[in-house]
């Protein structure tokens, strides 16, 4: 038994303690980190105007070119695997210029992402209830008011648990960026199996932090949710 | 003061409204009754525009407001409205629902409608709601918050979209006893409603609309007991 648990340790501290090699799993999740940061950052701007052009064409019942452009983005982007977005991006787009790789990945996955985004905006816009459109009209708001002051205030708390799911398969996704030659979180066991010729506990250690990130990220989105709940209160 | 000319309305192939003419002037109160599907509620819908005309003119004040110079954001500054369903806005206050159309339009400072708040929240009995959400109020007090929200921009004429229709029954008098009041301080009102007991007492003129089309437009004494159209004897005589 003692002598197990003298194994453990001694493994441990090959893998992650000998030549710092914690380092490069810290190293690879500033990477992942700072890839989904941003690409959520582009995610949710860009998804919001895709959505609300999306949801107002609808509801409207009124089509321009915008809301077409929008349509076959949504299409494209829901239609292709996104890692097969990272290496177009990257490969082809990319190509002739000299593009930090975590930048072409951040623009894969921010388009990526937007595209998703912006149906859960468009659907969450949609389910608010045609009344309060009126309600808001009738006492002489423009739409531009209606939009801001009651519709998207509703729209937004009923996105808003659908983006933070959309926000944890984001950070999970980026797990793919590898395959452009970024070491992030996941590619840094790579590395260290490289050197200690075990992939066990490297990848044990990697799983353990995306849960611990995700379980976070869940957290604070409860949070927000409760504060945004408030006015449901009976 | 509201003056339909010609108007018609269709959704689809399907007309609402055939070739309505209407006469309303300051301070009368017109209740409009019909069976389901008549046209009143899309009619009401027309006077401010929440829906679009086929053909036809409405004038208001001697503004037509189906010309599309015609700014209808005004327009409807001059116009509450109450809906079957409230329609409150259930992210906000009781306060920040009533106040929020004077602020946003720039007719009074954020102050000054919250004073204003709380005075109408006083006529209608309901100033302990002034900060509950919506969802904590009962479907009488939701409409009564609605009323006052429409009264709050001042309106010159209030228009009513079967405000009782969706309350449970021992919630109708609350808001009836509400419109009674509006009607006495001579309120213009148009109203939609099944309640012919309040068409009776409180109207000045009583309209019958059936398949699109006003059948019957009387005082409530006459429409009541001696209407001209006997489709309007078969209604009465089914409703009341």
């Amino acid at each position: 038994m003692v002598e197990f648990f003298k194994n453990l340790a001694g493994q441990f501290a090959h893998n992650f303690i000998e030549g710092d090699r914690w380092q490069i799993i810290l190293d690879g999740l500033l990477v992942t980190l700072k890839i989904t940061l941003f690409a959520a950052l582009i995610g949710v701007v860009l998804g919001f105007f895709i959505g609300l052009v999306r949801a107002s064409a609808e509801r409207n019942g009124k089509s321009n070119p915008l809301t077409w452009i929008c349509g076959i983005y949504v299409t494209v982007i829901r239609g292709t695997p996104v890692m097969v977005q990272l290496l177009i991006i990257y490969f082809v787009v990319f190509m002739a210029l000299p593009v930090d790789k975590a930048v072409a990945a951040i623009i894969a996955f921010g388009f990526n992402s937007a595209a998703y985004v912006s149906e859960i905006f468009r659907s969450g816009i949609l389910s608010v209830d045609i009344g309060q459109t009126e309600a808001g009209r009738s006492l002489g708001l423009t739409s531009a008011q209606t939009l801001r002051h009651i519709i998207l205030p509703q729209a937004i708390k009923n996105a808003l648990p659908a983006i933070g799911n959309e926000m944890i398969t984001l950070l999970k996704e980026t797990s793919v960026v590898g395959y452009i030659g970024l070491v992030d979180l996941t590619k840094s066991y790579a590395i260290i199996q490289s050197r200690t010729m075990s992939a066990f506990w490297p990848l044990l250690a990697i799983a353990a932090i995306y849960l611990v990130i995700v379980v976070g990220l869940s957290k604070l989105l409860n949070i927000f949710e409760r504060r945004l709940r408030k006015s449901d209160k009976r | 003061m509201i003056s339909v000319k010609n108007l018609s309305k269709s959704f689809g192939d399907f007309e609402v409204l055939k070739n309505i003419d209407l006469e309303i002037k300051k301070g009368e109160k017109v209740v409009i009754v019909g069976p389901s599907g008549s046209g009143k509620s899309t009619l009401l819908r027309c006077l401010n525009l929440l829906e679009k005309p086929t053909s036809g003119n409405i004038y208001i004040d001697g503004m037509d407001i189906t010309d599309k110079k015609c700014n209808i954001n005004h327009v409807r500054r001059r116009m509450g409205m109450v809906f079957q369903n409230f329609n409150l806005f259930p992210h906000k206050t009781v306060t920040e629902n009533i106040t929020m159309a004077p602020v946003l339009t720039g007719k009074l400072t954020k102050e000054d409608a919250q004073k204003r708040a709380l005075q109408l929240l006083e006529r209608v009995g309901l100033p302990e709601k002034a900060l509950s959400y919506p969802a904590s109020l009962s479907g009488g007090q939701k409409q009564r918050i609605a009323i006052v929200r429409a009264l709050a921009m001042d309106p010159d004429v209030m228009l009513f979209d079967e405000p009782t229709s969706a309350l449970d029954p021992e919630m109708v008098g609350e808001v009836l006893a509400v419109m009674r009041e509006l009607a006495e301080i001579n309120m213009t009102m148009i109203v939609v409603t099944h309640e012919m007991a309040f068409a009776r007492e409180a109207a000045t003129r009583v309209l019958f609309m059936d398949e699109g089309h006003i059948l019957e437009d009387a005082p409530p004494e006459k429409f009541f007991t001696n209407p001209d159209n006997p489709r309007v004897k078969d209604f009465l005589s089914k409703i009341l």
